[in-house]
This record gives structure tokens, C-alpha cells and sequence, in this order.
């Protein structure tokens, strides 16, 4: 059947071009299928240029056809299928009703046809729809496809094409041929139809069989780059995200000494600013909803800060000294705040979208593409690290924080306010857990169970990374991101977590202090 | 190094090769070593050569080198950060040195051992800052530190004998607390809990005592009554006692006794108090320039 | 001198106050052990149902559980207010205790599940064709009830062993304990890994022979949970009292001392340790009985760090303090789910940054305090 259409086709383009009767579009568009599809080629081989947009619209299901007139239904006034001209829908007149073999056969023809289309998309689409379908008989056009072909990427494509369909051919020496050919590939969809072929009892001829294995390992090498480096982006992406989470982790926890269990619900907070914003701009400023965001980083910086800042002025300075304490109440916190934005905002998830130029991603090899939210976040880790940074070893706030954590009592003396010191270093671990929430939004579901899922990972970066460093913390989240991501791939999402926290726990025993740890006689935990 | 002291040092490495006939260093011989008993045949009840402690890059002990003759009271004195205390922690088995070897009497190697073994050998150690169980009361303190089976098994179906509650009022005299046996620990005053740490370390009936700044905090009446204590153990017991108080030295050092200076990780001086008072180095480290 | 030490004698006996305590003790626990044996099932089996005595089988079911907790309470007090160790991973020995007894159940249930197989139906629906290995004592109760107690206590035995040896304590332990429970939870999400998933175990039908549903088998879960609870809290008592107790309490308070003292901190850790664990697994193997589910939920952290409040509000270091706390705050928590659902999370999160800040001794350390300003 396909030669039929194939030589249709064929016919249409030597052919003259031939007017698309009121019978044959009946004809395709009621009756038998076998009837229709018959139609369908009959009407090929008359080469009307109508009949594309007509096949078309039977896709779309546009069609109504009355005992006498086809119509297409386009913004719910009819036409006349034939004609064009705008007409009125009598009564009695039924939809067109394609099932999946006689959609088939309409997206054939209309590859078919659009092989040869001016639109270069859409000889693309052609190709691709093509690819799936290989049969001998199509060689003569695509034969005639690549002589009338000018881009060059599509040339390739159909030459691939051309040996997706000669290595299933009856001639050996075609197979061989097209064997070697495929070779050049970089594409994941040949390696597969490589394996294909080489699986048990499909291939008989043993120097077709030699050309098919190094022909896979060709295109194999090709495609690990990709999956190398798609593997290494994830991680690295993971790892920043971690970063994001735990950098203010290691603020509060590093150099105040309080485990905040709540770490996770200021992050919340922070998404929750970022979906508020853009509602916001969405609202009231919708011509700069891309822009959106610019806004949303300060307001989450800001509101997560706030909700620290009292935290720390009410409950965390009573509990100074006594971690377990703080843990228990920080834990307690969680929930009131957890409980507080489900009675504000519901239960469920709110939606946050990504501005248009986050969408998307840049496809760096054939079987690679990587996000540009993901990208956006990673460089706002670092940049977010880098401020981190300095503000901790240039500014005086650094300096008074640092002079606070090492010696209370010192600080007080030289006249630093340490009760303002700590609200201020509280503060500022909290605001960037409130970053750390706005970069989620762009990645994840925001709801009041965010902080949650990463509370967990979170603690585990700050004790593999080491109490007091940052350079221990930044190590140990990129470390954990790769880390994850490779078992991922090897042993699946769940036992790779899983796999990570043991190895944490057995590292831990092994090095208490960590990776990078403050050495010294009171090393006692 | 004196002469006395390179003869101590190869005499005990003479004892410890006879006693490992291949000449290596075997696990075996770290744990029988636990229940043995220190050899004190040589004179000679601790012995540190050549001490080297470093925290990253800070040395806390220098090459440190000292030797305390069985029932001797040696009084280590020195400026603040002069490793005393890390000097402590070394023989206790709380920090090991990066380089050098310490043994008790001539036959056990310390560094092999963890710190409740060597509390166990008979080293006891009094801290700085008197840290005793202060919910328990002096009593319990006093039965905790007792010299029995410390396993879990025993601890579980303990019972005081006879004879330990004997030992426990025998020692409760001998640190004035008596009267106060059954009061909360914490709620002691600063003295009596010096003395009631000094008598857990009793307890123990430990061969060695090493006493950090034992009257820290103390009145004069109270100090007095300490170094009576110490001079009633000298002979027995050996006696390490790091302070700043040197009054308290001078009491205890009365008749001819020995006294360490410490400075920067290594032994500065040593000798009579009087000679080390005078000796021009001293005074210098002391005073500063 | 030896009348005199003979005076002294045992320390406690000796003040007039602490006698009196024992003898309070002594009462409370008769009418404990009234009640359960006795009271209660007068109330619940014999008293018609009309009557306002009647005592309901929700509220039978509702004491049941919490007394399991109570036991978890109780453990958590050992190791946190006595030993000083913070372990917010207890759910996870609870909840294996619950597997372990749920197992058993499931193979109850024989041939009356949905899909009438003699392999439970969560087994059939992922098509599995015969019983993993782990499910190979399942059968027999003395064998699945002893790996209700060999299992979390081989788990917490090599847990604390690495642990403890490493000398992490503190915060870190804490963290590491939950990551523990996390890391299970993750695990028995699994269908794979053969416990039913995130549905676990339900629909059970009957125990040692016996419809598990009916008002005598409820009553018989009762009064043994109450027995156990009496007996752990009889066990508790003595530890506490001996000499380990108080080495206990020292390595609380100053650990580095305690080796100084001669003891090895690591042998006593462990074994109070693991005694919690299987305190823990055997009060979730009584719990799963009653409550009729057990699924993976129960080894979330939160469940976990709930444990640690109960005994937190109760009173540490108490031991009669956590089973106050347990009753109090699960009570509070049936109540709430009731009539304010929505405030049920504020009263618990305010709980915690209430007994935190102003409570260090709980309930009972507050009556103490108060009875003492009365004296």
C-alpha cells in the first residue's frame, strides 16, 4: 500500500496538477476505510494542491461531510472543501471519523507530500515522520528528495534515511554498505536500530554483522560524550542547588552553632515570595512578567531575612549553647510555619512559571540538551557563594560575625553588640535560604512541604562539608550533587539517595570533623 | 638529656625487647598489657622522651624529655602555654604525639593504650576545672570511682562490699567531706569539689597522679590542708603537680624536692625551687624582657 | 569506723523522702496494674454499652496505642535522659517491630485476602510468584517474635557500634540518626523490597488463630501492652538505680571524666542503646495489632522526633515523666484531629518551642518543683 502512495506521489510531481473534485473528496472523507484510503491515492495521483491542506484538516477532524457536500470547519463557520468559499452547514451533516490506521495513512500522505515542501520546518517534520516507517519502496523518492534537497543538515538526514532503509534490504552488499554509513551518526534512535539488527537471528550475513558492531561502537563513543557530559551538568546542577540550600545552613549552623531545623520552611517562605511576585507582575505588570524575577530575588532575600530575624529575637537566643534544645524547637518552628502558609495559601501547590527567557535550553550534542533554568542557577549559586563570601571576610558585619562565633566574650569586651551580631548573621543564613527557595521555584514544585525534601540533604552537606568552613560546604554539595546523580543512573533514584546517606554516615565515622574541619585541642564535638 | 636519663630510657627499651621476643610490636601485647602491672624495678614511675605535639604548625610540645622517679612529688611550673596541660594530655591517652614515647614505669607503653585502660594501669588525672558528677551525690562520686569491674555486667548487679564502703569513709576522712557525703555534688563549694575530684582520683588507688592546678579557686586554709594531703601520698604514690601558685609549690617542694620549668613545649629548668627561682632563664621567660 | 559506714549504708535508703518515694512508686504502680487488669475491662466488656462507666473500643484502641508510645517514651528516656544521647531515628526500630509482627499477621490472614492466594495480596498485584527470603519464618510467631527482637536490635547493635566508637555525639549523632530513618523510609517505600510498599500492611484478619477484631482479643492486646509497659517501667527503675544507671548519668555529664574514671563510655552506650531499640520494636510489634496498619510513614523522621517530645514535655530523667508526656501530647493530638484539626500542628509546634524555653524539666519536673515551694 505504500508503494501505491509512494508511486502516487511520484506520479504527482511529473504529473500536471489536477483539480480536487466534490466526488473525491467524498470519497476520502466518507465510507469503508479501505474505500477512503483507496480515495485517498486516487486523489494523490490527480496532484491537486488542494489536497494538502485537505488531509490536513481531515487530521484535525475539521471535516463534515453532508450526502451531497464535504465541508472544513475553521473557526466555526463552514467551507466548502473544495472550493474555499464560505457556505452554510445543513442539517444532518456529520463529522469525519478517523481511527488510528486511517490517521496513519493521512500523515504518509502528508509527509509524503511535504517532502517536498518550501518550508524547510517542514520537510524536517517530513523527514522525522518518515524515519519510522522505512520501506524499500520509498527509495526512488527519497532519491528524488535529495537531488531536490539544498540544505545540507537535511541532505544528511536523508541519507541516513536512505540507510535506515537499505539495511533492512534483501541485498547483502546494500546492507553492508549501509551499515558503514550509519556509522557516522551521532544519533541515539540509529545506535538503537544498530542493536536492532544485530540482535539474535535478524542478521544473517557475518561481514554485514562486523560493519554493525563497529559501526555501533562509532556512534557509541559519539553519544557517551553527550551522556558524559549530561550526567556531569545534572550533577553539577544538583550540587548547586544543595549549595543554594545549605549555604545558610552553614551560616546559622558553622559559625553560630545552631542546628535550625526550620532551615527548610525559610526556604519555603522564600519560594512563596517568588510566586507571590510574579502574581504580582502577572497582575499589574504584565508586559515585564520576564523581569519578574529580578524582583522576586531581593523580595525572597528580604522576606525569609524578616521571618529570621524574629525567629532568632524570640526562641533561638534563649537556646544558645544548647543545640539539642534549638533543634527540638527549630523543629517545632518548622511546624507552626509549615501549618501557617497551608492556612494562608491551602494545601496544595502553587504554580510558578519560568520567565520566557529561562525556558528552553541549548542543545549541546545530539542526544544533550541543557536547560537554561538549570544553567540560570547554577550561576546564581556561585554568584550568590562569591557575595557570600566577601560579605564574611571584607565587610565589617563579616568581621564582627567572625569576632562573635570565635569569642563571645572578646567581641562584648571590644564593644561589638553581639545580641545585633546575631540577629544580623541569623538573619542573613536565613535570607539565603530564602534564595535558595526562589531558585527552587524555577526548578520544582512550590508548596508548604518544599523544605521538607531537602531538610535531609541539606544537614548531610553541612556534616560531610565540615563545621566552619565554606570551602567545606561548597566541596561537599558539589560532591553530593555528582555523587547522586552518577548512582542514579547506575542504580535508580531511590537506592541512589539511599546509597548516598549510607556513605555519609560510614564517612562520618570514620572523619567526624568532616571534610574540612577547625583542628585543634578543642576538637571535642 | 642527662646521663640518668638515656640509662632509664635503654633499660626500659632493654625490658620491653626481652619481652616481645620477635622484636615487633603485636596487638596481643597492647591489651595484656592493660591488666599488667608498671615495673617500677628501674626508680623510674614515668618516663617521656623526646615529646613532639603539634596543632597545625603550632608545637604545643617541643622534644619534651622528663622522667619522674618512682614516689617522687615533681611540681611542674610555667607560663601559660607552656604545654602542661597538653603534657597531661599526652600521658592520659588523650592526644597522641606526633613523634616521641612515653612509658610507665619501664614496661608499658602508654601510646598503646586508651584512656580508660590507662586509668585503669593506675595513672589518675585531676583536671583543671574540678569536673565532677555534680547531679550524684559525693557518695556516688566516690562509688563510681572505686577500683573495681567496670564492665557493664558488673556495674548491673553491683553491690558495695564490706570493704569498699570501708575504703569509701576511709577516703571521705582523708578529703575533709565526710560530713557531706550524701549532698549533691553540685552544690559544693569550689574547694570541696577540688577535694572531692582529688578523692575520686584516690578511689582509683592510682600508682600516678597527675594534679592540674589542684587548689585553683582554693582559700589559704584549704590550701594548706591540699599540700598536707600531697606530702601524706609522696612515697606510696607518685606525684605530678603542674601550678601557678607558688606558695603552694614552695609548700610542697620543702625538703629538697624537684621542680620543672616548662616553656614553649620543652624543659627550660629543673632542679631545686630556689636554683630555679635564681636561674637567669627563668626569670626572663617568666618576667618577660 | 565500719558502724559508722554501715550507718551510711546504701545512700538512697537513707533519707526519709526518698523512702517515701518508693512508696508512692509502689502505689502508683498497684493502681496501674488495677486498672489495666482489672478496671478497664470491667468498663469495656462488662459495663452495657448505654451505661456512661462504658468505656468505648475506640477509647480501649485510643489507650492501647498510646501506652506502645508510652514504652517508646520510656526508652527515649533512658538513652536521652539518662545517657544523654538524642536519637531522632527511634521510630525506625518502632516501626520494624511493627513490620516484624505485621508480617506475621499478613500470612494470618491466609487464604481470606482479596485475591484468595496463600501469598498476601500485595505480593500477588506485583505478581510475585512465590515468598521473598525474608518472609521465610513469617509463619510461626515465636520465630517472627523473635525477629521483632533480633532484627532492630542487630541493626542498632552495628549502628551504635560504628557510632559510638567514632565518638560522635551531640548534634551530630542526632543528624545522622535521621538520616538513618530516612534513608529505611526510602527503602520500604520500594515495592521491591518486599514490604508492601507505601501501603504496608492491612486488612489483617486474625492472631495466633484468633479473629483479631473482636472486644476479647482488643482487651487481651490491652492488658498485655499494659503489663509490658508496667514491666519495661519496673526495668527502667532498677537500671536507673544501679551502679550502671549512674555511670549512665556521669557519661551524661562529663564523658571524658567517666574514661578518665576507668570505664569504657562505648560498652555502656551501646548496651543502653540497643535495650531502647528493642524497647522500641517490641511496642511497635503491640502496636500494629491494635491500630490494624503499619506502613512506612511510621519511620518518617517527624514520628521520630516526635518520640523525643514526648519525653521532652513529660520530663526527662524521670522516667514516670515520658509516660505522662506520651499520654498527654497523643491525647492533645486525638482531641485536636477532632475538633480543630487546623490548630493541631500550632499546638505541637508550640509545644516543642514551649517546653524548650520554658519548661527544661517538664510536667513532672514543674510538680516537683511546685510540691517542693510547698514543703
Amino acid at each position: 500500500m505504500l508503494v501505491r502512495w509512494v508511486g502516487v506521489v511520484l506520479l504527482l510531481l511529473c504529473g500536471a496538477a489536477q483539480a480536487l473534485t466534490q466526488d473525491e473528496a467524498r470519497a476520502v472523507a466518507a465510507g469503508e476505510n479501505d474505500e477512503r484510503i483507496a480515495a485517498l491515492h486516487k486523489a494523490l495521483a490527480t496532484g491537486d494542491a488542494a489536497l494538502a491542506p485537505f488531509v490536513q484538516a481531515l487530521l484535525a477532524d475539521e471535516v463534515k461531510v453532508s450526502p451531497e457536500r464535504v465541508f472544513v470547519m475553521r473557526g466555526g463557520q463552514a467551507f466548502d472543501a473544495v472550493t474555499g468559499a464560505a457556505a452554510l452547514l445543513p442539517e444532518g451533516a456529520e463529522d469525519v471519523v478517523n481511527n488510528n490506521r486511517m490517521r496513519r495513512e493521512l500523515d504518509a500522505a502528508m509527509a509524503a507530500v511535504r517532502l517536498f515542501s518550501a518550508d524547510r520546518n517542514e520537510r524536517a517534520a517530513a523527514i522525522a515522520l518518515l524515519r519510522d516507517r522505512a520501506d524499500e519502496a520509498m527509495l526512488p523518492l527519497i532519491a528524488k528528495a535529495k537531488a531536490a534537497e539544498g540544505d545540507a543538515d537535511l541532505k544528511a538526514q536523508l541519507d541516513r534515511l536512505e540507510a535506515t532503509v537499505l539495511i533492512a534490504s534483501d541485498d547483502p552488499a546494500r546492507r553492508l554498505a549501509a551499515a558503514r554509513a550509519l556509522g557516522a551518526s551521532d544519533q541515539s534512535a540509529v545506535r538503537s536500530l544498530l542493536l536492532d539488527r544485530l540482535a539474535a537471528g535478524v542478521e544473517s550475513d557475518a561481514q554485514v554483522r562486523a560493519a554493525l558492531r563497529a559501526s555501533i561502537d562509532a556512534v557509541e563513543s559519539r553519544l557517551a560524550w553527550g551522556e558524559r557530559l549530561g550526567l556531569l551538568f545534572t550533577g553539577v546542577s544538583l550540587g548547586s542547588i544543595l549549595l543554594l540550600v545549605a549555604l545558610g545552613l552553614a551560616i546559622t549552623y558553622g559559625l553560630m552553632g545552631v542546628i535550625n531545623m526550620a532551615h527548610g520552611e525559610l526556604m519555603m517562605i522564600g519560594a512563596y515570595a517568588t510566586w507571590l511576585v510574579q502574581d504580582a507582575f502577572r497582575a499589574w505588570f504584565p508586559g515585564a512578567f520576564d523581569a519578574y524575577i529580578l524582583a522576586a530575588i531581593p523580595a525572597s532575600f528580604l522576606a525569609s531575612a524578616l521571618v529570621g530575624a524574629v525567629l532568632e529575637r524570640t526562641v533561638i537566643r534563649w537556646l544558645y549553647g544548647r543545640p539539642l534544645e534549638t533543634l527540638l524547637a527549630t523543629w517545632g518552628i518548622s511546624l507552626v510555619l509549615m501549618q501557617a502558609v497551608r492556612s494562608l495559601f491551602g494545601a496544595q501547590n502553587v504554580q510558578v512559571e519560568n520567565p520566557s527567557w529561562m525556558s528552553g535550553g541549548v542543545a549541546v550534542a545530539s542526544n544533550l540538551t541543557l536547560p537554561y533554568n538549570r544553567i540560570a542557577i547554577v550561576v546564581f549559586a556561585a554568584l550568590v557563594l562569591a557575595a557570600m563570601a566577601l560579605l564574611i571576610a571584607k565587610t565589617r558585619l563579616g568581621l564582627f560575625v567572625r569576632g562573635v562565633t570565635q569569642n563571645r566574650r572578646m567581641a562584648a569586651c571590644t564593644g561589638v553588640d553581639t545580641a545585633r551580631v546575631d540577629t544580623y548573621a541569623f538573619a542573613l543564613g536565613a535570607g539565603i535560604a530564602g534564595l535558595a527557595g526562589c531558585a527552587l521555584s524555577q526548578v520544582g514544585n512550590v508548596g508548604p512541604d518544599l523544605g521538607q525534601s531537602y531538610i535531609v540533604d541539606s544537614f548531610m552537606v553541612v556534616v560531610l562539608g565540615g563545621v566552619g568552613q565554606l570551602a567545606g560546604t561548597v566541596v561537599a554539595a558539589l560532591g553530593l550533587g555528582v555523587l547522586n546523580k552518577l548512582l542514579e543512573g547506575w542504580a535508580g533514584a531511590v537506592l541512589a539517595k539511599i546509597m548516598v546517606l549510607v556513605f555519609i554516615v560510614v564517612f562520618i565515622q570514620k572523619r567526624p570533623q568532616g571534610l574540612f574541619a577547625m583542628k585543634g585541642r578543642s576538637a571535642e564535638a | 638529656m642527662t646521663p640518668e636519663l638515656m640509662e632509664a630510657g635503654s633499660a626500659a627499651r632493654e625490658v620491653l625487647a626481652q619481652r616481645t621476643a620477635s622484636g615487633g610490636r603485636s596487638a596481643a601485647f597492647g591489651r595484656s598489657v592493660a591488666r599488667a602491672e608498671p615495673d617500677f624495678v628501674h626508680g623510674v614511675a614515668l618516663y617521656l622522651d623526646d615529646i613532639t605535639v603539634s596543632f597545625d604548625g603550632f608545637k604545643a610540645l617541643n622534644a619534651l624529655s622528663l622522667a619522674i622517679d618512682a614516689g617522687e612529688l615533681r611540681c611542674i611550673i610555667g607560663p601559660n602555654g607552656a604545654g602542661k596541660t597538653t603534657m597531661m594530655d599526652v600521658i592520659t591517652g588523650k592526644t597522641r604525639p606526633d613523634e616521641g614515647e612515653v612509658f610507665f614505669g619501664s614496661n608499658i607503653n602508654l601510646l598503646r593504650l586508651a584512656e580508660n585502660q590507662i586509668a585503669q594501669i593506675g595513672i589518675g588525672r585531676k583536671f583543671q576545672k574540678p569536673t565532677v558528677y555534680e547531679p550524684l551525690t559525693v557518695f556516688q562520686n566516690l562509688e563510681l570511682a572505686l577500683a573495681a569491674d567496670r564492665r557493664v555486667r558488673a556495674s548491673l548487679f553491683a553491690r558495695l562490699s564490706a570493704a569498699q564502703l570501708d575504703r569509701i569513709g576511709e577516703v571521705l576522712e582523708r578529703i575533709h567531706l565526710k560530713s557531706e557525703a550524701h549532698r549533691t555534688a553540685g552544690l559544693l563549694s569550689h574547694g570541696q569539689k577540688q577535694w572531692l575530684e582529688i578523692g575520686m582520683l584516690l578511689m582509683q588507688d592510682p600508682k600516678l597522679l597527675l594534679l592540674d592546678e589542684p587548689v585553683a579557686g582554693m582559700t589559704d586554709e584549704e590550701t594548706e590542708r591540699t599540700a598536707e594531703l600531697f606530702l601524706s601520698l609522696e612515697g606510696e604514690h607518685s606525684l605530678v603537680v603542674v601550678e601557678h601558685d607558688m606558695k603552694f609549690v614552695e609548700l610542697l617542694t620543702e625538703g629538697h624536692k624537684k621542680v620543672t620549668v616548662l616553656h614553649e613545649g620543652s624543659v627550660l629548668a629543673e632542679g631545686q625551687l630556689a636554683d630555679v627561682q635564681a636561674n637567669e632563664k627563668v626569670v626572663e621567660v617568666y618576667l618577660g624582657r | 569506723m565500719k558502724s559508722d559506714m554501715s550507718k551510711l549504708g546504701h545512700p538512697l535508703s537513707n533519707s526519709l523522702s526518698l523512702s517515701r518515694e518508693r512508696a508512692g512508686v509502689r502505689a502508683g504502680l498497684a493502681i496501674a496494674l488495677l486498672c489495666i487488669c482489672v478496671v478497664v475491662p470491667l468498663l469495656n466488656l462488662t459495663v452495657p454499652p448505654d451505661s456512661a462507666f462504658h468505656m468505648s473500643d475506640y477509647a480501649v484502641g485510643l489507650v492501647g496505642k498510646i501506652m506502645c508510645y508510652a514504652i517508646c517514651a520510656l526508652a527515649m528516656d533512658l538513652i536521652w535522659g539518662y545517657t544523654g544521647i538524642l536519637s531522632l531515628g527511634h521510630g525506625l526500630f518502632f516501626a520494624l517491630g511493627g513490620y516484624g509482627m505485621g508480617m506475621y499477621l499478613m500470612r494470618q490472614i491466609g487464604l481470606d485476602g482479596n485475591y484468595r492466594s496463600e501469598l498476601p495480596d500485595f505480593m500477588v498485584f506485583l505478581n510475585w510468584k512465590a515468598l521473598p527470603w525474608h518472609w521465610a519464618w513469617s509463619e510461626s510467631f515465636i520465630a517472627q517474635m523473635l525477629l521483632v527482637v533480633l532484627v532492630p536490635g542487630l541493626i542498632a547493635f552495628v549502628f551504635g557500634y560504628f557510632a559510638f566508637r567514632s565518638r560522635i555525639k551531640g548534634v551530630y549523632f542526632s543528624i545522622i540518626t535521621q538520616a538513618m530513618t530516612f534513608a529505611a523510609m526510602l527503602l520500604f517505600f520500594r515495592n521491591e523490597t518486599g514490604f508492601g510498599g507505601n501501603n504496608g500492611f492491612t486488612d489483617f484478619k486474625r492472631i495466633a488463630g484468633i479473629p483479631i477484631a473482636t472486644p476479647s482479643t482488643r482487651m487481651v492486646l490491652f492488658v498485655v501492652t499494659g503489663l509490658v509497659l508496667v514491666g519495661c517501667f519496673v526495668m527502667a527503675r532498677a537500671i536507673v538505680a544501679s551502679k550502671y544507671g549512674r555511670v549512665l548519668q556521669a557519661i551524661r555529664d562529663a564523658e571524658s571524666r567517666v574514661r578518665f574514671s576507668g570505664y569504657d563510655p562505648v560498652a555502656y552506650k551501646l548496651s543502653i542503646w540497643v535495650l531502647s531499640a528493642v524497647m522500641c520494636a517490641v511496642a511497635g510489634a503491640l502496636y500494629v495489632p491494635q491500630v490494624g496498619i503499619i506502613n512506612p510513614s511510621e519511620m518518617s523522621p517527624a514520628a521520630s522526633i516526635e518520640i523525643a517530645i514526648w519525653a521532652a514535655v513529660g520530663g526527662r530523667g524521670t522516667l514516670v515523666g515520658p509516660i505522662v508526656g506520651a499520654f498527654f501530647v497523643n491525647g492533645a493530638k486525638s482531641w485536636f484531629t477532632v475538633a480543630f484539626p487546623e490548630f493541631w500542628l500550632y499546638f505541637l509546634g508550640g509545644l516543642f518551642i514551649a517546653v524548650t524555653l520554658f519548661l527544661p524539666h517538664g510536667i513532672v519536673g514543674l510538680f516537683r518543683r511546685l510540691k517542693e515551694r510547698a514543703a
